[in-house]
């Protein structure tokens, strides 16, 4: 067959675009009245769009941000393995998420507060300001839930918040998943568990 | 009067065939109609995909890829890597439901539907899922039996891929299998533990290409990503394995951005004429003529164009005079649990992504005769050493405070930070396993969708309205799961993780639609004032309609739906074929 003729027929051209209605021009068209976002791999001109326009928007300030990757390098700091949270881009990864997840915001913005505000009552200073000692002093009335002073209990829910993004950040980043030790996302030929590890647990494919 | 503008002259050329759908049934459809030399078109309200594009793949991407890590988005429900575009809410396109009911709707929005992104579960029903009443005198059989299915089944599973293993199950049929993947290690440990109590555990069945089987298609490379689409087309989604081929051959027109308006019939004679549609871009209006029409858009999108297809001489909406479309919509039961087994924790790492979901599963296995809910469940297993996502490490304060799962054995306070921390993630990675159960109702004639009288579309067209209700069949059912999980987790040595759901939840029943599987709503029957289609999903009322995705469905089965959508699609196109050549169409 004809390209011209193949074209026609399966009505997409070879970048998947349909070409049998003459009115994707149309459609552009109508967006005329907006600034034009590129359609980046992997994403629906829509994903392209939303994805602009939060990265557009500014919601945490830089002493916010600041004291984000304070907190978040107690919580994950380096170690002999791998790095700290900070190192994987996890204040980034909480700028964006708390813009796109907005359930986030109140939590983070408050939460941070309520952080700088109890670190000015201890030591008439911002977190960020502080020692890493009283930082400390700070940190474990409220990592551990359960044991918190019942007059910080609102300290103890915006750290779980701080934990859980920290934790998802770092081990989402490229730093993150080689300290876990994920093998895989490459091709590869799946024969079974490995020998040794049948072994380990008293398994067998042949039971 | 309608402002002629949006009007664009429609199409000349008369098509054998327009197909409303390119998902399963519709991409089934216009296969083996353009193969047969059928002229065909597809009208698809979504827009082009192809997983081997690269501007639509994201197949083999890293989390940090994404700025959200993979988290889900109103863009994308199931993850920002999922094949899915669309999702349970889409802008513009509302549905209802009936007060005090629900239901929740997942719609894809792309060329292959939902299969692009489906857990490719493969499971072709058995003798006793076609004739349900006959055994506990719930609902209806269907008109046909499997003997009238098998040669179909067969020839999809040879056409299409699937793993699997001929076991001589009386109610879950051998076919033609692939080799299946070895089971992973969570996988070697249920196995065990369900062996101990009774509970059989299978290779599974889906549809993965462990080996090639044409030179179109490549094979499994074991990258665990299926709902992202796979660019080696090694699994099955029909938007890469049917309208593409469909397409290639010359005979098909595919048109993206197309969204069904009605069925247009002509006034005299009652046959279909063709379908109207509106540009979901532009938002013209077009026209597209066949001789025949096929509807595949969906059981529900499928239910609600032949309902909004009203003229006088069909003025509850085309082929309803029985009134029942729309009626005995049903979806699979779904309830699950999750838990975390000790005996995994600080694993050895190795790459054990395997297909993308379970190398083993659980068919029903009991006599519901004995049980005090009528129908069965099969189960499905998760767990193991996945890409770490969006949501990893969340909730480790609920674990980590737990006797015993320290390395020391020194039990510790839960949460905290710091390196020790740090040891905790690196612990556990891994050592989760989930168990969840898909199941069947009962079809009932008070579950149904209709049209809302007061609400339409950005289009203009009218939206569903569902009213739905689980039953107490459902609901005890539901029980079972999560007692037979309890079993399975102690059986392993592992802990459940969560309360247990009970009564005050309806035991974690999953609520209407959202396992996805909803079916029903255009059911076939010999009878046609309690049926919409006869026993070729033919309408009864006008003989050029039919219809080829889960809507001619009469129940359920144990199973998942899309097999025998492919199946009987398959039937319905050779019997079309049949037809024409007969010149009785």
């Amino acid at each position: 067959m004809k390209r011209r003729d193949y074209l026609k027929n399966m009505g997409l051209s070879s970048l998947g675009l349909a070409v049998f209605n003459p009115d994707e021009k149309a459609i552009e068209n109508l967006n005329l009245g907006k600034v034009p976002v590129k359609r980046p791999n992997g994403r629906t001109q829509d994903e392209a769009e939303q994805e602009a326009a939060l990265k557009a928007e500014v919601f945490l300030n830089a002493h916010e941000l600041a004291t984000i990757t304070v907190l978040s390098d107690i919580i994950i700091p380096a170690d002999k393995k791998s790095g700290s949270a900070s190192q994987s881009g996890v204040t980034a990864f909480i700028e964006f998420i708390v813009k796109d997840k907005t359930e986030f915001k109140t939590p983070m913005r408050g939460g941070l507060r309520w952080l700088d505000v109890e670190s000015n009552k201890r030591f008439s200073k911002n977190f960020i300001d502080i020692t890493p000692k009283q930082r400390i002093n700070i940190v474990d009335d409220i990592a551990y839930p359960g044991k918190t002073p019942k007059h910080l209990s609102q300290g103890e829910s915006f750290f779980t918040l701080m934990r859980n993004l920290t934790a998802t950040g770092f081990y989402t980043s490229k730093i993150g998943i080689e300290d876990l030790e994920y093998k895989g996302n490459t091709p590869n030929q799946w024969n079974g568990v490995p020998d040794d590890v049948l072994k380990q647990y008293g398994l067998s494919y042949d039971a | 009067m309608i402002n002629s503008s949006i009007y664009i002259k429609s199409q000349q050329e008369v098509f054998d065939v327009v197909i409303v759908g390119s998902g399963a049934g519709g991409g089934m459809a216009a296969h083996t109609l353009a193969k047969a030399g059928a002229k065909v078109c597809i009208l698809e309200a979504g827009q082009p995909f192809d997983p081997a594009d690269p501007k639509d793949m994201t197949q083999m991407k890293w989390p940090y890829e994404s700025l959200r890590r993979g988290a889900s988005s109103s863009l994308r429900n199931f993850g920002d890597f999922d094949a899915a575009y669309g999702g349970w809410d889409i802008e513009g396109e509302p549905y209802t439901r009936k007060e005090g009911t629900k239901f929740d709707w997942f719609r894809s929005r792309m060329v292959g539907g939902r299969t692009n992104h489906w857990g490719r579960i493969s499971l072709r029903f058995g003798p006793d899922d076609f004739k349900r009443k006959s055994i506990d005198g719930l609902g209806d059989d269907w008109p046909i039996g499997y003997d009238d299915m098998k040669p179909y089944y067969d020839k999809v599973d040879q056409m299409i891929g699937v793993f699997g293993t001929n076991e001589g199950l009386r109610n879950d049929p051998d076919g033609y299998f692939l080799p299946p993947p070895k089971p992973r290690l969570h996988e070697l440990m249920i196995k065990k533990a369900n062996k101990a109590l009774g509970i059989p555990t299978y290779p599974s069945r889906m549809s993965m290409l462990t080996k090639p089987i044409n030179n179109e298609r490549g094979s499994c490379f074991y990258c665990g990503q299926c709902n992202r689409g796979c660019s080696a087309y090694a699994d099955f989604s029909s938007s890469s394995v049917l309208v593409k081929p469909a397409v290639q051959t010359g005979n098909t027109t595919l048109l993206p951005f197309a969204m069904a308006r009605e069925v247009m019939t002509d006034p005299v004679t009652g046959l279909a004429t063709g379908v109207s549609y509106v540009h979901t871009g532009t938002m013209m209006e077009y026209s597209v003529k066949g001789k025949i029409v096929v509807l595949a858009a969906s059981a529900g999108e499928t239910a609600r164009l032949l309902l909004n297809s009203k003229s006088a001489r069909f003025p509850n909406g085309i082929a309803n005079s029985s009134g029942v479309v729309g009626k005995y919509i049903n979806d699979s039961t779904g309830a699950s649990r999750s838990a975390i087994i000790p005996s995994l924790f600080d694993r050895k790492r190795y790459n054990e992504d395997g297909v993308g979901g379970m190398h083993v599963y659980t068919p029903w296995w009991l006599d519901n005769k004995k049980l005090d809910f009528p129908r069965g469940y099969h189960i499905e297993y998760g767990g193991g050493m996945g890409m770490p996502n969006y949501g990893f490490g969340w909730g480790i304060e609920g674990l980590n405070g737990r006797e015993n799962f320290n390395r020391d054995g020194i039990k510790k306070a839960a949460g905290g930070y710091g390196a020790t921390l740090k040891e905790d993630y690196r612990r556990f990675y891994g050592a989760y396993v989930g168990f969840a159960g898909r199941g069947e109702p009962v079809p009932r004639e008070d579950n149904y969708c209709e049209i809302d009288p007061n609400v339409v579309d950005k289009f203009g067209i009218s939206v569903l309205r569902f009213n739905y209700k689980w039953s107490d069949y459902e609901v005890k059912q539901a029980k079972h799961m999560q007692d037979t999980f309890e079993e399975i987790i102690h059986s392993m040595g592992g802990e459940a993780l969560g309360k247990k759901p009970g009564a005050e939840n309806n035991y974690g029943l999953a609520d209407p639609g959202r396992i996805i599987h909803e079916v029903g709503t255009a059911r076939m029957g010999n009878d046609k004032n309690t049926s919409v289609l006869n026993s070729n999903c033919q309408a009864h009322d006008v003989k050029n309609l039919f219809v080829a995705d889960a809507a001619p469905f009469v129940s359920q089965g144990d199973k998942n739906a899309t097999w025998t959508i492919l199946a009987l699609s398959l039937r319905t196109s050779e019997y079309i074929i049949d037809q024409r050549k007969k010149g009785n169409l």
